[in-house]
């Protein structure tokens, strides 16, 4: 497809319908652009000169404008990513809590690098910054979704699952992991309907409010505040 | 309150987080949401301002600038439209609040949403939410997509004539699209770099029109106070850092996780309620607020986490974002790995973060692996010096705050790399299987 800088005609055609509505979202047209990029991720798993064309196109601007800002994002790729995009946490509290020895792990388990694609095109492998799960490290994500808590021997199984085709079930996410296509297309704004699957909340999020429930712990009850101190002497000590 | 009294949680935005439909409009009506809506719709939007700014709330994405005061400063006599941007890329490291409360209750969110934006006279609200959680994206637009049809986003919402359209857009992976200015260069399509202020997004910030930018969990806590008043919320907290919030532990804890408590509580409570550092090991050092916050050791268990104590022991509140280490942890690989971050996430407009961060990951990369000499330490320094207030923006500067406080604290660990010609530490020990002492 990208060899021809253009998408055919009727994938042109079928995103275009898609470009329209992501515009129609926004009082000027130029916002549309990361969720456009996602569009065309989701069309070919990357962000293809094709896609930068389908973009520059779709928004009137140059290739040069939306290739200033596709290579600007990380989540954006310029080369085929796997169908199942896992990334493991390597910043300073996960790599110390062992993502440095799950990322070293899969590189050998996997046989490929930093940003590399297993063979059968089935996983890639990205070391990823802060994913903001700080509390249940260390953190994978596959797709994009949470793996919490893993450990060598756990992410091992999870690619290999990933490789063999079997679901995974994310530690906090839908039932199973999408593909790397369908997440793109999520992102761009269009929304699946698993919204409802998974839990609200586990684990590490809940253990302040158990800790509260359990020892009788509430905010203050606004219909009968505590008397204010007569005088507060600047102290700064908590109320 | 004295100080002999105990300290304790206050979960308000967590309160209904372990009922399991948490996220629903069901569930979150069934606790009482919306009804704060229902009010706040019934004063004059100039009266919530100052609800809000009575109340004291203060900005809780890091930096804490009082909420009510930002609102304020929109210029009454604009004519262009008006914006309220959610800034939900949490992405500082440590920090992991926004993301589990956007999980379980992205209602509420929603709620102060449509509370601020009446507020400040915008119809059209974005949330602008890091790419790289797609389960909260989805609960995001499922809540949105529930308040439309139960009336509560949309035209002429609970028969008021108050509009509001609020778009969920997802980033594409940028540390620095955090940064207000840096988001709404996104948000405008562009590649997200931080804008030269003043003109603040207040005067000149979305599509150059007025606009509030606030973070996840500043606007969630607009529905408790609109509801409980402005009493309630400064019963908690301190005078200048009233209410609660969010205080994440994470790292080498017993019990990691959200605590939701008064701000001025200490890491000694805190710890206390988790359990303590993991078994057989010791605190060592501690970030009050994400790795932009000077670090901290077992000599600040007693600050106050409030803005102007941590302030005034040379830290920052920022987040809250306690990520905890214990004496199995070096230093120098931390440190350096946090640069190697804020070097990959430098957006690369402005000369000092740019090639300061370029090089200090080259410095501490030798003094990590035993190549390094005690001169680069004050190399390091020096390079803080031309980092530290001479960036662009907050990056630069927050890259400075691990280097420099480390080097206070620690200078004697950054010396035995050299004089060792290598990492005195074990690295597997600081891992959650190989912590058994």
């Amino acid at each position: 497809m990208s060899r021809t800088g253009t998408f055919p005609e009727e994938v042109e055609a079928r995103l275009a319908l898609d470009a329209k509505e992501i515009i129609a979202r926004y009082p000027h047209s130029r916002s549309a652009l990361l969720p456009l990029l996602h569009l065309v991720q989701a069309e070919e798993g990357y962000v293809s000169s094709a896609g930068i064309a389908f973009c520059a196109e779709q928004l009137d601007l140059t290739k040069a404008e939306v290739t200033a800002v596709a290579t600007f994002y990380t989540m954006y790729k310029r080369r085929p990513a796997g169908q199942y995009h896992v990334g493991v946490c390597t910043n300073t509290l996960c790599a110390v809590m062992g993502g440095d020895e799950i990322f070293e792990s899969l590189k050998e388990h996997l046989g490929v690098g930093n940003d590399e694609v297993t063979e059968d095109g089935k996983v890639s492998l990205e070391h990823v910054e802060c994913n903001a799960a700080c509390d249940f490290a260390p953190v994978v994500m596959v797709n994009w979704e949470f793996f919490d808590n893993q450990t060598p021997e756990s992410a091992k199984q999870l690619v290999d699952d990933l490789r063999l085709g079997k679901d995974v079930k994310p530690s906090r996410g839908p039932e199973s992991v999408c593909t790397w296509k369908q997440a793109a297309r999520l992102l761009a704004g269009f929304a699946d309907d698993r919204a409802t699957e998974g839990p609200q909340a586990a684990g590490p999020s809940l253990v302040g409010l158990e800790l509260a429930r359990k020892r009788g712990w509430a905010a203050p009850d606004p219909d009968n505040l505590p008397t204010a101190p007569a005088a507060d002497e600047g102290e700064g000590g908590t109320k | 309150m004295s100080s002999d009294t105990e300290t304790t949680l206050t979960p308000v935005l967590s309160e209904n987080w372990d009922r399991p439909d948490s996220f629903t409009l069901r569930g979150y009506r069934e606790t009482g949401g919306y009804e704060a809506l229902r009010k706040a719709l019934t004063m004059e939007p100039d009266g919530l301002v100052d609800l809000v700014k009575a109340s004291g709330l203060r900005g809780r994405g890091g930096a804490g600038f009082p909420t009510g005061m930002k609102w304020g400063f929109l210029p009454k006599d604009n004519p262009k439209p008006r914006y309220l941007v959610v800034n939900a890329d949490e992405s500082e490291p440590g920090t992991c609040k926004d993301i589990p409360l956007m999980l379980a209750n992205p209602h509420v969110l929603l709620e102060g949403i449509a509370i601020s934006a009446y507020a400040v006279k915008s119809s059209l609200a974005f949330i602008y939410v890091r790419g790289e959680v797609l389960h909260v994206i989805r609960r995001l637009k499922h809540a949105v997509a529930e308040a439309y049809n139960a009336g509560l986003l949309g035209k002429n919402i609970q028969g008021t004539g108050f509009d509001l359209d609020v778009v969920v857009h997802a980033g594409a992976g940028a540390y620095i699209c955090g940064e207000e200015t840096a988001l709404l260069d996104s948000l405008e399509g562009y590649r997200g770099q931080p804008r030269l202020k003043p003109p603040f997004p207040a005067v000149a910030g979305l599509y150059a029109s007025p606009t509030v930018v606030n973070n996840v969990e500043s606007i969630a806590s607009v529905p408790s106070i609109v509801t409980n008043g402005v009493e309630w919320f400064t019963a908690m907290g301190t005078e200048k850092s009233a209410g609660f919030g969010f205080f994440s532990l994470s790292g080498h804890v017993t019990n990691p996780g959200q605590y939701e408590a008064p701000l001025g509580i200490t890491l000694r409570e805190l710890l206390d309620m988790a359990g303590g550092i993991r078994a057989g090991h010791e605190l060592k050092f501690w970030t009050p607020g994400g790795s932009s916050t000077p670090i901290f050791t077992d000599e600040h268990l007693d600050t106050p986490l409030d803005f102007e104590s941590v302030g005034a022991a040379g830290s920052m509140l920022g987040t809250r974002a306690l990520q905890i280490f214990d004496e199995t942890t070096c230093v120098v690989r931390a440190v350096g790995r946090w640069i190697e971050f804020y070097a990959h996430e430098s957006c690369g407009k402005c000369t000092p973060c740019r090639e300061g961060n370029f090089w200090m990951v080259q410095v501490l990369e030798r003094l990590e692996n035993g190549a390094g000499t005690e001169a680069d330490l004050d190399k390091l320094l020096d390079i803080c010096d031309n980092l530290l207030g001479r960036a662009f923006c907050a990056l630069g500067d927050g890259a400075a705050s691990p280097v420099i406080s480390s080097i206070q604290y620690f200078r004697q660990e950054y010396i035995d790399h050299v004089e060792q010609g290598g990492c005195p530490f074990d690295h597997r020990k600081s891992t959650v299987w190989g912590g058994e002492a």
